[in-house]
């Protein structure tokens, strides 16, 4: 048997063992993870077979097909997509088996506490500090850009265990207890109204020495693996065409014929190809990563789908005229997810310009596909060999 | 779409663009180029003869029964890539794409197919070069059987057997070369010259509807075009930055000063964009499906990046990029003109707006 028609038979056994209609949500979710038939690429035992990650869509058809509950992906998207993988990596037997579970069924919801006030796109500068009193760690300092952090059950954390080396060689990686006594969450308020993300203050939260991920000073490396799994999860969507912000625009451009200007026109006419042609790469992308053959073209396409999602965005604005003048809703909100296309353009215009700096700012993905992809050398440094205490701020 | 366009290289393409690409780098050497391009015989007939003779390239858009090597438009795309990387001085595009596809069209075109995609012959399509699929083209006067009537445009005129000439009466012809008069003009890009044809009661064979095979012929020659504006643009990047690796001011390369890191890794963004549009176009011509629309986007997105991606290269140079001497004007030249050739960025956005329905005003 084909290991995608193994998978379906598999699905199937799971389905007949746990009939969706007669079973409670978290119930499948559950029994799918004990069937390894939550990410597939997963080892067995941690909700996968060891399979590749390509057949995963199997499993989701038929499932689906029977009307089986999901995990909701987009809510619970920063632990699946960046502390799934770097637990996976990183983590002792014991923290894959203590974690990885509630995090796939989504009981349990993860946030990152990586950005400072002092530590954006230089985050190897950062400051909170992490201190070893026995078997625990005594944490301080102040996070910030943490969505979710109001929900979250625990989050990935990189903090300052030695401030005498030079930056990269002195963090190290944690899973933070966010109902530790001493985690304080504070909404952040964003220029569309509403709070997506938080400010943590940490006062003496205190880690067991268990929840370590990989070894002392070793977090920058660890974080890699989160970093380059957030832009992956960030550009790698797949598109139908008309699929992104090209969509709402385009439906009102065809449903109201009075906003049209010759001017609206030809930048429509220019932004549908570009939206096109950057649907078309992630599409060539995704047929290479499938090949066995990943291309460098990843690191580009946040890059692509920022700049897009921002003038699109600007001109719906236009577009809009008269309405293009008001704006849905300032209320102060603390919505679970990002909804682009719920909302009207203004609520686009403004959430997008966040699309070029969460998540790496343009400039330092630029700098990345310059020096990793264009192989340009990196600029002079003066931080390399400075220990951490020393450095300016 | 019911399928997913394939936008990868397959390993049989990618050996035919090794083999094409070791042939360029023996025989079709920058300055060669430049020093043949301002001679009385800008084409390079011998590599065209190793092209088509030899590797049996001109054939490939035609099926096997009709002499041809029953390839498709994605290997065809592959050595236009190559062809342009190299701004190599041949009539691919023009032969062994665009008249060969308005043959193709035609219900009598028998051997003189069979001669193009042999090599034995070159023909041209008698329609202006910058003009789009689906754009009016000029015609010349059938009068008792002779054709009388001058077009001007028609690129690689100048080195061809046979010209496909469109006459009033919605036909189009056959015309021997030596039967008319090809004056060169001058030409922006050298290494595909234009030609003015005038015809003074020369004798043509009817092949078929003029209308339908220039509109095939076109659409093909502008949805391939895109993949030699692909190598052109690559060409460019790559030799840019090789140089700014290399080349040193204030202690240290040039390359590592962040204002020119930004400005090649968005046009490397840029060029892996105009590579899936290329790719699409290709395949969607392979496959006859959704071609309109892949070729319309292809040209629309390709022209900008390549000509940017020349641009870019010149400034970067610095001086020396100014010199005849340095080949980076022959990607400048031939991508300016490729935005105009079949035609301009702007006319397949128009073609868009009706694809896609989002009409003007």
């Amino acid at each position: 048997m084909t290991d995608a028609a193994e998978l379906r038979s598999r699905a199937q056994e799971l389905l007949a063992a746990h009939p969706p209609a007669d079973t409670g949500r978290l119930d499948f979710l559950r029994a799918r993870f004990d069937a390894g038939l939550a990410w597939v690429h997963f080892p067995e035992g941690l909700g996968g077979l060891g399979l590749p990650r390509s057949l995963q869509p199997v499993v989701d058809a038929e499932l689906q097909a029977a009307g089986a509950p999901d995990n909701d992906p987009r809510r619970i998207g920063i632990g699946l997509g960046m502390a799934a993988p770097t637990i996976l990596q990183y983590g002792t037997e014991e923290q894959k088996a203590r974690f990885l579970k509630p995090l796939w069924t989504g009981e349990e919801v993860w946030c990152q506490l990586f950005s400072e006030p002092g530590a954006g796109s230089d985050l190897a500068a950062l400051g909170t500090r992490a201190v070893r009193e026995g078997d625990e760690w005594v944490v301080n300092g102040q996070k910030v850009w943490t969505s979710s952090a109001h929900l979250a059950r625990w989050a990935i954390l990189i903090a300052r265990t030695d401030p005498d080396v030079p930056k990269h060689r002195g963090i190290t990686y944690f899973v933070c207890d966010m109902t530790d006594p001493g985690v304080e969450v504070r909404p952040l308020r964003q220029i569309t109204g509403e709070a997506e993300f938080n400010e943590v203050f940490l006062t003496g939260v205190r880690i067991p020495d268990a929840h370590r991920l990989g070894g002392t000073g070793d977090g920058w490396r660890v974080a890699q693996t989160t970093l380059n799994n957030e832009r992956v999860a960030i550009g790698g969507m797949r598109l139908p065409r008309e699929g992104g912000m090209i969509g709402p625009v385009s439906k009102t451009w065809r449903e109201r014929p009075e906003l049209r200007t010759h001017d609206l026109h030809q930048r429509l006419l220019k932004l549908w190809v570009d939206a096109e042609v950057a649907r078309l790469t992630g599409e060539r992308l995704r047929q290479q990563l499938v090949a066995g053959q990943p291309g460098p073209e990843g690191a580009g396409m946040k890059l692509a789908f920022a700049r897009l999602n921002q003038e699109i965005s600007g001109l719906e604005v236009e577009l809009g005229g008269e309405e293009g003048l008001l704006y849905d809703d300032w209320t102060m909100r603390r919505p679970e997810l990002v909804d682009f296309t719920g909302r009207d353009a203004g609520y686009r215009y403004l959430r997008s310009k966040g699309n070029s700096i969460e998540g790496g700012t343009s400039e330092v993905l630029l700098n990345i596909v310059a020096e990793r992809v264009l192989g340009l050398p990196a600029e002079p440094r003066t931080d390399k060999d400075v220990a951490w205490k020393d450095l300016a701020r | 779409m019911s399928t997913q366009p394939d936008l990868l290289y397959s390993e049989e393409e990618e050996a035919l663009r090794a083999a094409v690409r070791d042939l360029l780098t023996d025989h079709c050497d920058a300055a060669d180029v430049i020093a043949r391009c301002e001679s009385d015989a800008p084409h390079d007939l011998s590599l065209w003869k190793a092209l088509s003779d030899g590797m049996g390239l001109a054939g490939l858009l035609v099926p096997e029964d009709r002499g041809g090597q029953g390839a498709t438009h994605r290997e065809a795309a592959v050595v236009l890539e190559e062809l342009g990387r190299a701004v190599a001085p041949v009539p691919y595009l023009t032969s062994a794409v665009v008249a060969t596809e308005a043959l193709m069209a035609c219900e009598a075109a028998g051997e003189l197919l069979a001669g193009l995609a042999a090599g034995r012959r070159i023909g041209a399509l008698a329609v202006g070069l910058h003009l789009a699929p689906g754009a009016a083209f000029a015609t010349v006067r059938l009068d008792n059987g002779a054709l009388h009537g001058e077009l001007t445009g028609i690129a690689d005129a100048a080195v061809a057997d046979v010209l496909l000439v469109p006459a009033d009466d919605g036909g189009l012809y056959a015309v021997e070369a030596d039967r008319v008069t090809v004056t060169p003009q001058t030409s922006l890009d050298l290494t595909r010259p234009l030609a003015r044809i005038s015809l003074h009661g020369a004798q043509g064979r009817r092949l078929g509807d003029a209308e339908l095979a220039v509109r095939r012929a076109l659409r093909a020659g502008a949805g391939l075009l895109a993949s030699e504006q692909l190598g052109l643009a690559d060409r460019s990047l790559t030799e840019t930055v090789r140089y700014l690796k290399e080349r040193k001011q204030f202690n240290r390369p040039v390359g590592g000063f962040q204002a020119l890191k930004h400005r090649l890794a968005q046009l490397w963004l840029d060029v892996a964009g105009l590579r899936a549009a290329a790719r699409n176009a290709a395949d969607a011509l392979a496959t006859g499906e959704d071609a309109d629309m892949a070729v319309a986007v292809a040209q629309a997105y390709a022209a900008p990046v390549a000509v940017r991606a020349a641009e870019e290269a010149l400034q970067l140079h610095g001086g020396i990029g100014m010199t005849w001497e340095h080949p980076v004007h022959l990607c400048l030249k031939r991508a300016k003109a490729d935005s105009i050739a079949h035609g301009t960025a702007g006319a397949h956005r128009e073609t868009l707006a009706e694809l896609v329905d989002l009409r003007a005003p």
